[in-house]
């Protein structure tokens, strides 16, 4: 074999440290290499050329890069080779960068290692087979897990492209907590006025499969082709029979039991429910909790109520309607499953988050969060959008507003910042002070933070035309007192104590990951971080990727962000999903596993092992038919090449192309 | 069962009413007080606000004596007490530093120390069934806000006892006695401590407070836990009156002369009319326990 | 700014707490039952301290109106244990022989530890005739004295500790220790 060594300085980084020029010397005098050469940058433009003339030169059917990390550049050389005409897999490179230059400081030893991993490398290419890429079908539909504004921007970029998406939903309408807004910042828009156009595209686009009060149970397979079980949990209302009248609702005499969540447990909704007016699909589902039909047949098994199954005219509620499980083979999914808000209520003891004591753990009826504050801003609220106290319906003549509850806290919440308080702070402020004339806004922060485009102008105008008073400083206590509520803080750009006897406090409260994110990011196969948000590849140049490929993360379930980059986001998601739809064939690595079927056993400890389930049985037959022996057989569409088989084998009959045990005992050899 | 007590300075002093029905309590109850022979001062606020290593030794040297004494646990009724003992005992257990610093000083080696109940706590240990079983009077005409003043709860992380921002433990014992609990928003404020005497002014504004919102409430007595929020309820109440013309007197009573009390023993037996300010609520007729 | 680095090797030999992880969010003040008695805050003390600006803090009045209460640390969202940085604040403001703001508080602490150093306990009487000496402030509870007195809550003797000796000398190693 004909072997061509190119040593790269990569500028300073590596030709500090290592005397390239004597590495490609003592390269030269190995068996089998004919020629070996340094240079300043191999990977560009020149230096490429260099290896592909050498390679036309010396008549070279093996290449050895000494360069950095095969991470980096590996395919930058491979596409080289290939363009001269030679198989890229017989193409190694010795990483003289992160394995040496970065790690060394003596010049001679570093020097000495280099040559030793150069001598290695060439031992191994000596052995390596000409390997074709695998080329794997892709399934070209999207599944998209979670139906808020992220979840739904995603699905519509992907299905205008004209590819199939399934969009799955835990709630029972799409529409996330943007739905619940009342206006956004920092345009002041209506917020379901923007948001439910969008909605109803999603419903009525034809290449989109709305599965809402539905979660995803199971994926299994990998990018390009996964396997994913979704559970449709039952309505007991037939979808396909429902006109969503809103009969059953207006019948139903469940009235006091449940809390509406979409309304943030400020009111009251019936047990045969829709979310909202607006919801989509406007399909209505029952709380079998506190439904009385449920209730009275799991006491006593006795049938009562089915007031709603009696109003209905089309037949469409079924009580004894079942979940049902669907698999659906998906090429790409995009994670958007949103945040929920930090509640400062009381935490058992070994929790490690704790409740907010000094605020009243929740108790007090009028120290409220940011998104009760929404729904009673919002004109579909609980008020009608007037600006009510919850304790006794009374028009709040003195409001506080406090910041970073449990953001920015070592103590008893988190340490990063929410990102989006400042703003909706600064909303809520206005839209209380627009609603009420004559009302005092207070808010209490400790940096306002408004990096957006009109943000900082936005806030300016709270402060300068709306008169809300801004205290720096945060807030020690809220205690009640005659009605009203003593807020102790302390301004300390004055350095004055300052006590407020509100009449409503709302504090901004941290975005947090969903309670069963961690769960999912199990489920789904993603990495997620100690907070619950599923982590991005890279933080500056993959931001919308998980580590897992063909998963894309989009919105809140990532970190903190408001509704423009949510959107963005998932914009970019999509079109990483498209990029990923755009080919015919998912190419993928052929240093996978091999059976000899000679000498397997047929032990099968090796399917036992397979984290990708990608080892079959395969029956060797005589003549005749007969069954001779049992094989393992991997299935190259599904192995990745991990080499846990190999690893396990006690007949060592699966190896690993690219990586067999006899290139890796030369190896071990060269370096002796 | 058998506790360790360390009585602290203000017990054979100013406190001495809280001794006596401690002392009276504890043994109806069933419980076997032993006082730690030779104790000294645990320095107080005075020693940990000149000298953290004063402070450190002064307490330190009382748990070293406990254990020589074999007391498996012991118990401060005074909550400056208990927390300079506490905080002491796990600053030489968690910080090598403060450890060697306070060896050198005392000429012992610091392991095995006892560890420190508060009064709460050697209730709790008893049980509010016990309480409860040996009730003779039932003090429900009495409304009841409990007051914990700062160094009961705080720092949390050392004392680990109940919650720093609303607690409700002295609430569970003094419900044992039949008395009513008032909600209030002032059981964890600070009364002055320590400014008792050179800042007086301070303690009279601070204290007031605290009285005007458990009267607010609806409390017509303040339990206490701690001999120094006492002197400045009880003792200091008198010049409140003069200062303030609203003033609406309250009498304060330790937890143990309200347990006592509910146990059938008279105030004068408990040292209750040593107090500044009178109790004067009158108790229900004794009644038969079945 | 100059660091002033004397004070700051002074203050870490006494306290771990770390001046820089404060981020002045004011929560301590707002909290502080003694705030209003204060010319600057619990939270400006902490800021002269990580500006290096030693002379103003341990000047201050602030950290001798400290009562110890502890609320501040509890609530504090850095977890900084503000009552103990106090109390070295304090330490070292005596040990540097900083005049003191509030002098009957501190006159106080002194007449207190003198009693525990002479008898082990203290001895209540003696300690406010010091203070009253010491202060010359004689009117002051003089209508709580005869209850006390009456009452058995103020002794005339002092109760004396047998190891009284083992407890001055510890007092006298703190203070050779100081003096170094």
């Amino acid at each position: 074999m004909k072997i061509g060594v190119f040593i790269c300085h990569c500028g300073e980084n590596i030709g500090k440290t290592v005397d390239c020029a004597r590495v490609a010397k003592a390269a030269s005098w190995l068996p089998g290499v004919v020629c070996s050469i340094d240079y300043k940058y191999m990977c560009s433009d020149p230096g490429q050329n260099l290896i592909k003339q050498a390679i036309k030169d010396h008549n070279l059917d093996g290449v050895v890069v000494g360069s950095c990390s095969p991470h980096m550049h590996e395919k930058t050389f491979r596409k080289a080779v290939s363009d001269a005409g030679i198989n890229p897999f017989l193409c190694e490179i010795a990483n003289l960068r992160e394995q040496v230059s970065w790690v060394h400081d003596d010049v001679e030893i570093a020097t000495d290692k280099a040559i030793d991993l150069v001598r290695i490398a060439v031992e191994k290419v000596k052995r390596n087979f000409a390997l074709q890429t695998i080329k794997v079908p892709i399934t070209k539909r999207a599944l998209v897990i979670g139906g808020g504004v992220a979840g739904i921007q995603a699905s519509l970029d992907i299905a205008n492209a004209g590819y199939e998406v399934i969009l799955v939903e835990k709630q029972p309408s799409i529409g996330g907590h943007m739905s619940q807004l009342s206006e956004t910042f920092p345009t002041l828009d209506c917020s379901q006025c923007i948001l439910t156009p969008r909605m109803v595209e999603v419903y009525q686009n034809p290449n989109i499969k709305l599965l809402t009060y539905s979660e995803v149970e199971k994926v299994e397979g990998f990018i390009g082709n996964f396997k994913v079980t979704i559970r449709k949990k039952a309505r007991y209302v037939d979808d396909t029979k429902c006109s969503g009248c809103g009969l059953c609702i207006q019948s139903c005499p469940v009235k006091k039991k449940a809390l509406s969540e979409f309304d943030e447990n400020l009111t009251f909704r019936t047990a045969i429910y829709v979310p909202f007016p607006q919801a989509v699909p406007n399909i209505p589902v029952i709380d079998t909790s506190v439904c009385t039909y449920f209730v009275k047949k799991r006491e006593s098994g006795k049938v009562a109520c089915q007031l709603c199954m009696k109003k209905c005219d089309r037949g469409a509620i079924n009580f004894d309607q079942q979940d049902e499980l669907l698999v659906e083979n998906v090429g790409a999914i995009v994670v958007a499953t949103g945040y929920k808000l930090y509640s400062i209520s009381e935490k058992p003891a070994d929790s490690p988050i704790k409740g907010y004591g000094e605020y009243g753990y929740g108790k007090y009826k009028d120290v409220i969060d940011g998104l009760q504050f929404e729904r009673i801003a919002s004109a579909s609220g609980p008020t009608a959008g007037e600006i009510k106290r919850p304790s006794d319906g009374k028009t709040p003549k003195k409001i506080v507003f406090i910041q970073c509850v449990g953001s920015r806290d070592e103590a008893k919440g988190f340490t990063y910042c929410s990102k989006i308080c400042c703003m909706y702070t600064a909303k809520h402020a206005m839209l209380y002070k627009h609603k009420v004339h004559d009302g005092e806004a207070y808010v209490f922060y400790m940096d306002i933070r408004a990096g957006g485009k009109m943000y900082e102008e936005f806030v300016r105008r709270a402060i300068e035309e709306d008169g809300v008073k801004y205290i720096r400083g945060r807030v020690s206590r809220i205690y009640p007192k005659n009605g009203k509520y003593i807020v102790k803080g302390e301004d300390t750009i004055a350095g004055v104590p300052v006590e407020i006897d509100a009449d409503m406090v709302v504090l901004a409260t941290a975005m947090i990951a969903q309670d069963d994110a961690p769960k999912l990011a199990q489920t789904i196969g993603i990495p997620y971080d100690n907070y619950g948000f599923f982590n991005e590849v890279h933080p500056k140049l993959r931001p919308v990727e998980s580590s897992t490929g063909g998963i894309f993360l989009a919105g809140a379930c990532n970190s903190p962000r408001d509704i423009p980059e949510s959107v963005a986001m998932a914009s970019a998601a999509a079109s990483k999903t498209l990029v990923l739809f755009g080919s015919d064939m998912l190419e993928r690595e052929p240093t996978i596993a091999i059976v000899n079927e000679n000498i397997c056993a047929g032990c099968f400890y090796c399917k036992k092992v397979c984290p990708y389930n990608a080892i079959e049985i395969k029956q060797i037959v005589d003549r005749n038919g007969n069954v001779v022996k049992e094989v393992a057989n991997v299935n190259a569409g599904l192995c990745q090449g991990c080499g846990t088989c190999n690893a396990t084998c006690p007949s060592k009959a699966v190896e690993l192309l690219g990586y067999t045990d006899e290139q890796i005992y030369a190896e071990i050899s060269a370096l002796m | 069962m058998q506790v360790g007590y360390y009585p602290g300075c203000s017990q054979e002093g100013t406190a001495k009413e809280y001794d006596m029905s401690l002392r009276k309590v504890f043994n109806k109850l069933g419980v076997q007080i032993t006082e730690i022979e030779d104790w000294s001062c645990c320095g107080a606020t005075s020693g940990h606000v000149t000298s953290h290593l004063l402070s450190l030794s002064l307490a330190t040297r009382n748990l070293i004596l406990a254990k020589e004494q074999k007391l498996p646990q012991i118990f401060a009724p005074c909550a400056a007490c208990y927390n300079r003992l506490a905080v002491s005992k796990f600053e030489v257990e968690n910080n090598n530093n403060a450890k060697c610093k306070v060896e050198d000083i005392l000429g012992e080696t610091l392991n095995n120390l006892p560890p420190v109940l508060n009064i709460i706590q050697v209730f709790q240990e008893i049980g509010i069934d016990k309480i409860v079983a040996n009730r003779v009077r039932n003090l429900k005409d009495l409304k009841v806000a409990c007051y914990y003043g700062c160094l009961l709860v705080r720092p949390h992380s050392i004392t680990n006892f109940d919650d720093p921002e609303n607690p409700s433990s002295m609430e569970q014992i003094v419900k044992a006695t039949g008395a009513q609990i008032v909600d209030w928003n002032f059981k964890v404020e600070c009364c002055g401590a320590a400014h008792s005497v050179p800042r007086t002014d301070i303690v009279l504004d601070l204290s007031k407070k605290i009285i005007d919102d458990a009267v607010e409430q609806g409390a017509n007595v303040i339990v206490v836990a701690c001999p120094m929020c006492h002197t400045n309820l009880d003792m200091r109440q008198k010049a409140m009156t003069k200062l303030y013309n609203n003033h609406k007197i309250t009498p304060i009573l330790y937890l143990s002369e309200l347990v006592g009390l509910s146990l059938g023993f008279e105030p004068k037996e408990l040292g209750i009319n040593l107090h500044f300010i009178d109790f004067n609520i009158p108790l229900m007729e004794e009644e038969k326990v079945l | 700014m100059v660091q002033n680095n004397n004070f700051q090797i002074q203050l870490q030999e006494i306290i771990h707490e770390n001046p820089d992880i404060c981020y002045q969010c004011g929560k301590c003040s707002a909290g502080c039952p003694l705030r209003i008695y204060m010319k600057e805050p619990p939270n400006l003390i902490i800021r002269y301290v990580q500006l290096g600006l030693y002379d103003l803090a341990l000047n201050s009045s602030t950290i001798w109106l400290c009562a110890g209460c502890q609320t501040c640390s509890t609530r504090c969202p850095k977890n900084f244990d503000l009552a103990k940085f106090m109390d070295g604040l304090r330490e070292i403001a005596l040990v540097n022989n900083i005049p003191v703001k509030e002098k009957k508080i501190l006159k106080f602490h002194k007449a207190f530890l003198k009693q525990i150093k002479k008898y082990g306990r203290s001895y209540e009487l003696g300690l406010v005739m010091d203070y009253k000496l010491k202060t010359g402030d004689f009117m002051s509870d003089v209508d709580s004295a005869p209850s006390l007195v009456l009452n058995g809550k103020l002794s005339f003797l002092p109760h004396k500790v047998k190891g009284k000796d083992k407890i001055k000398n510890i007092f006298n190693k703190i203070n050779t220790k100081k003096c170094k």
